[in-house]
């Protein structure tokens, strides 16, 4: 079987201080050369704090940022002209704000014609046609249709978001924090439809979160981010029980969770690094426990360990 | 239309369209009327008085009737300035929205030509354009036009600037649309109103440089008439025959004054800021309308703050959202109470209400007391609650980059807000300020102190906050979700940075969130909201192991729990009612598995249910009794 998805040696550099001629003063390297391959149905989560990369990767991803380096593999063909209306096709975005994400100005049948007519140039009756079929899979009524964003909650609304993704008939979604805004009630509404949607539509889906109890009950696997690096991968199951890199057992028993005493599990001076003056070695070593000589000077490859659970540390728990 | 209803609650707005229209269908109908030719001399006739023999208003030094020549000028003059501003806006716009929406290099080159352009005092810039195209009125229209597109160019960019970066245009490229398409169907739709509201500010402003221009000789050319020309002629006979100046002059005037009046009412009812009612300014306490007061309660003498059957309201238009519908909490010395609830539960109005902090207009107190120390704040004086805000009663917001002026540095907030209440040295109130920071545990508080917020962490400005509440050794902090913004590992730190705090110092903490792992970490005692109620209450640990609201059971199913693995999420289906129309009976019916006719019938009362719990459900689930 072919990888839904394979990125090999990503990474995004922005410039800083930009001047009206000449180069900038400065580049920060937002994401780090990244390398993930995800299969064919799975659903692989991204977790990380904000400003680890996250969003940069996604929107790589979907061919809104070029990549400043690496190669984006779609069902096995290449993609790296970061034109989002070739990778509209294949793979499609769900934004993390809901009602943003729609223009006012529209209405929603408006908005979902938009991908059929420009992607698949479908003629108005294959549209409507379309549309019927994608808001019963969604559960949504088609005389939302001839409404206006500002009409509807944030679960409905990021409903339609989720009708819009589909439309596009892309077989792979990345979902940026897609419940994020939402309140739990809704929140496990919208979670379980993406489920069913899944199994529905033989989905690959990308799930990004700063929520870990999130993350683990919709993912088969799991990435954790930290400063524009993969610094482990592994099973959803196994990630946050029995996880290998200080920086996501940090994650972990950070989690508020019922029933566990407060504690702060780590010293509370400590800040994220500097990304205009980064670390040479470890980007995680001002705040490990574990840290030693070898992490000052060499930075940490991801290594692939059993049960594909990798992990770029010297010294794995 | 909500537009013209908006329009009409400007009186001067209404009367400046009335004197438009009027102007506007008398220039359109100036063809159709019985009027002298303007342009015929006859200069036997010339200098004739208004309402005599020669016509309404006269006639000119060359005995040309003026009130045609008026009319006719009246007309040119109106087509003139509104081409000018057509023109201006169109282009400026395009200018405008490529400059925003491209960003970076080209928005860089075309909006530092824009400011050159600006840089010219522009009567001089319109003369010099004249000047190189030669006189005529043409020329003065494009002359007028020029030198007002840089105005909206400049306008309209910062507007696309912030569309551009809205996620939607992110969608719309995302369903194959190319620039071009995105920039007409999805920035442009909504730059219009910003464009409407710039040109009706504007329109006046350029009747009256094509006038200018006229005036100088340099717009229309004899013989035809426009209201600068007019007047320019005139000039000559100011003293002797003040009437030709006069008419002319009176008629620039109405036009110039009704087109601003009706500007300023269009950019109003247009702007959507000033449509929700922000341009009203809030007063500095939320109003109380209420019948009675309820007494302070017996049984919570110890509690250091008490709300009774708090009920607060917003009136928009006709409409009532009941926000708050008859809230009952206490919090004792030294105690976390955790308000929980999801968006629109009425925890942070709830919060607001207790120093009058909810704005008002719309926000109205219609019943209840809270009384703090023994005092009911409710309606107290707003020199009470002045000298107990921030003092004896600190709040603590979601956001500290939205609370944190940005101009100043901390230190000086700190310092202001120690000042506000206690007559310190600045040099007390700063070393005081130092302390604060590092009970805040804020690493080289000596330095930290003279950072911008926006040079701080989103955790370290959380700290801020933090210390700001503590300035004056509050005896309550009520925090509004403080660590929802954050990230888990920085929450962590600052729960564990309150829970200290109210250790050391004998807070009283009333938590307001959604996280009932925040909840479950921090706080003794927990009450649930649900559509502006309180609908369980309780010790944390009790709620937590044996909810008794099904709401309760079922909202803390919704939340997955770390460890568990991947699986299906339990949901609550529906969504929670809108508080402006409340349903009979219990608000959670319509979404509850258990409800009953009963449960949609009379008031749910809260009903105590074992030591220290209470529960608002006529069928409580019924695990409550066995844990106990």
């Amino acid at each position: 079987m072919t990888a839904a998805l394979k990125l090999s040696g990503l990474s995004k550099t922005f410039p800083v201080g930009k001047r009206l001629l000449g180069p900038p003063r400065a580049f920060v390297r937002a994401v780090q050369p990244v390398s993930l391959t995800v299969e064919t149905g799975e659903t692989l989560g991204i977790v990380g704090e904000s400003g680890c990369g996250k969003s940069t990767l996604a929107r790589m991803l979907v061919g809104l940022l070029e990549p400043t380096t690496g190669q984006i593999e779609i069902e096995g063909e290449p993609l790296d002209n970061a034109d989002p209306a070739t990778f509209g096709r294949k793979i499609q975005y769900v934004f993390q704000d809901p009602i943003s994400s729609l223009n006012p100005r529209k209405t929603i049948r408006q908005i979902m014609e938009a991908p059929l007519r420009n992607l698949h140039g479908m003629d108005a009756k294959a549209r409507a046609a379309r549309i019927a079929e994608i808001f019963a899979a969604v559960n949504l009524r088609e005389e939302f249709l001839d409404r206006y964003p500002h009409e509807f909650s944030g679960g409905q609304a990021q409903r339609i978001g989720i009708a819009r993704a589909l439309a596009a008939d892309a077989r792979i979604l990345i979902l940026d924090e897609p419940v994020s805004a939402l309140d739990v009630s809704v929140q496990a509404q919208v979670l379980n439809l993406l489920a069913g949607l899944k199994a529905k539509f033989d989905l690959t889906y990308l799930f990004i979160s700063h929520d870990l109890a999130v993350v683990e009950a919709v993912s088969d696997r799991v990435a954790v981010l930290y400063f524009g690096s993969v610094v482990e991968v592994g099973p959803a199951e196994q990630i946050f029980s029995n996880p290998r890199h200080p920086y996501t057992k940090l994650l972990a028993d950070s989690a508020p969770v019922v029933g566990r005493a407060l504690k702060a599990p780590e010293g509370r001076e400590t800040e994220l690094p500097d990304p205009l003056n980064p670390p040479t070695g470890c980007a995680f070593l001002a705040r490990c426990p574990f840290a030693s000589d070898q992490c000052t000077s060499t930075p940490p490859e991801l290594v692939e360990g059993e049960t594909g659970h990798s992990v770029a540390c010297h010294h794995p728990i | 239309m909500s537009f013209l209803r908006l329009l009409s609650r400007n009186r001067l707005a209404l009367a400046g369209l009335v004197v438009m229209a009027l102007v506007v269908v008398l220039a359109l109908i100036t063809p159709l009327l019985p009027l002298a030719d303007p342009d015929v001399t006859n200069t036997a006739d010339r200098f004739k008085r208004p309402l005599g023999d020669a016509g309404l208003l006269g006639t000119d030094h060359l005995g040309r009737d003026l009130l045609s020549r008026l009319l006719w000028g009246t007309r040119l003059s109106l087509a003139v300035g509104v081409a000018a501003a057509l023109i201006a806006a169109t282009i400026g716009a395009a200018i405008g929205i490529v400059a925003g929406f491209y960003g970076g290099r080209t928005d860089n080159i075309i909006m530092r030509g824009v400011d050159m352009l600006m840089a010219f005092p522009y009567i001089l810039l319109a003369l010099a354009i004249v000047a190189a195209l030669g006189p005529g009125l043409l020329n003065a229209l494009i002359a007028v036009a020029a030198v007002n597109i840089p105005f909206f160019a400049r306008n309209i960019r910062g507007v696309t600037v912030s569309i551009a970066h809205k996620e939607f245009v992110d969608a719309a490229r995302l369903s194959g649309m190319g620039d071009v398409r995105i920039i007409v169907t999805e920035v442009l739709p909504n730059v219009i109103p910003v464009i409407v509201i710039a040109m009706s500010t504007t329109i006046g402003w350029m009747i009256l440089e094509t006038a200018g221009l006229s005036f100088l000789g340099l717009g229309s050319q004899p013989p035809q008439a426009d209201l600068g020309s007019m007047l320019g002629e005139a000039r000559s006979a100011l003293i002797t025959n003040p009437h030709t100046s006069v008419v002319p002059g009176a008629m620039i005037l109405v036009i110039v004054m009704a087109i601003n009046l009706l500007g300023d009412g269009v950019r109003d009812a247009l702007d959507p800021r000033l449509k929700s009612g922000a341009l009203s300014r809030p007063m500095p306490a939320t109003l109380v309308r209420r019948d009675s007061v309820p007494p302070q309660p017996r049984t919570e003498d110890e509690a250091i703050l008490a709300l009774r059957d708090l009920k607060t309201e917003f009136h928009v238009k006709n409409r009532v959202y009941k926000a708050v519908g008859g809230v009952d909490l206490h919090v004792r010395p030294g105690e976390c109470l955790g308000i929980i609830g999801e968006s629109g539960s009425g925890k942070s109005v709830t919060a607001l209400s207790v120093m009058g902090l909810v704005a008002s207009p719309p926000g109205v107190i219609t019943g209840g007391a809270v009384y703090f120390e023994g005092q009911d704040l409710i309606g107290a004086p707003y020199e009470t609650l002045r000298r107990l805000r921030g003092n004896r009663v600190a709040y603590i917001f979601q956001d500290p980059l939205a609370t944190l002026h940005p101009l100043y540095t901390v230190g000086e907030q700190l310092i202001e807000a120690v000042r506000a209440h206690h007559p310190t040295s600045r040099d007390e109130a700063r070393t005081h300020a130092i302390d604060l920071l590092k009970s805040v545990r804020i690493p080289n508080a000596e330095t930290r102190i003279d950072s911008y917020p926006h040079e701080l962490s989103g955790g370290m400005r959380q700290r801020v906050g933090i210390a700001m509440a503590l300035a004056n050794d509050p005896e309550v902090i009520i925090a509004d979700e403080p660590t929802t913004a954050l990230d888990v590992t920085v929450q962590a730190q600052i729960l564990s940075l309150l829970d200290d705090l109210r250790r050391e110092r004998g807070l009283a903490i009333v938590f307001i969130t959604h996280d009932f792992g925040v909840v479950a970490q921090l706080c003794d005692r927990v009450a649930v909201m649900y559509a502006g109620r309180i609908v369980e209450e309780g010790p944390t640990a009790a709620i937590l192991g044996a909810p008794a609201h099904p709401y309760t059971a079922r909202l803390m199913a919704c939340v997955p729990e770390l460890g568990g693995g991947r699986r299906e999420l339990a949901a609550i289906p529906g969504l929670p009612p809108v508080v402006d129309n409340l349903p009979q009976g219990c608000a959670f019916a319509d979404r509850c598995h258990k409800a009953t006719d009963a449960c949609r019938e009379g008031e749910v009362t809260l009903v105590p249910k074992g030591p220290d719990r209470a529960v608002r459900c006529i069928d409580p689930e019924i695990a409550t009794e066995a844990a106990q």
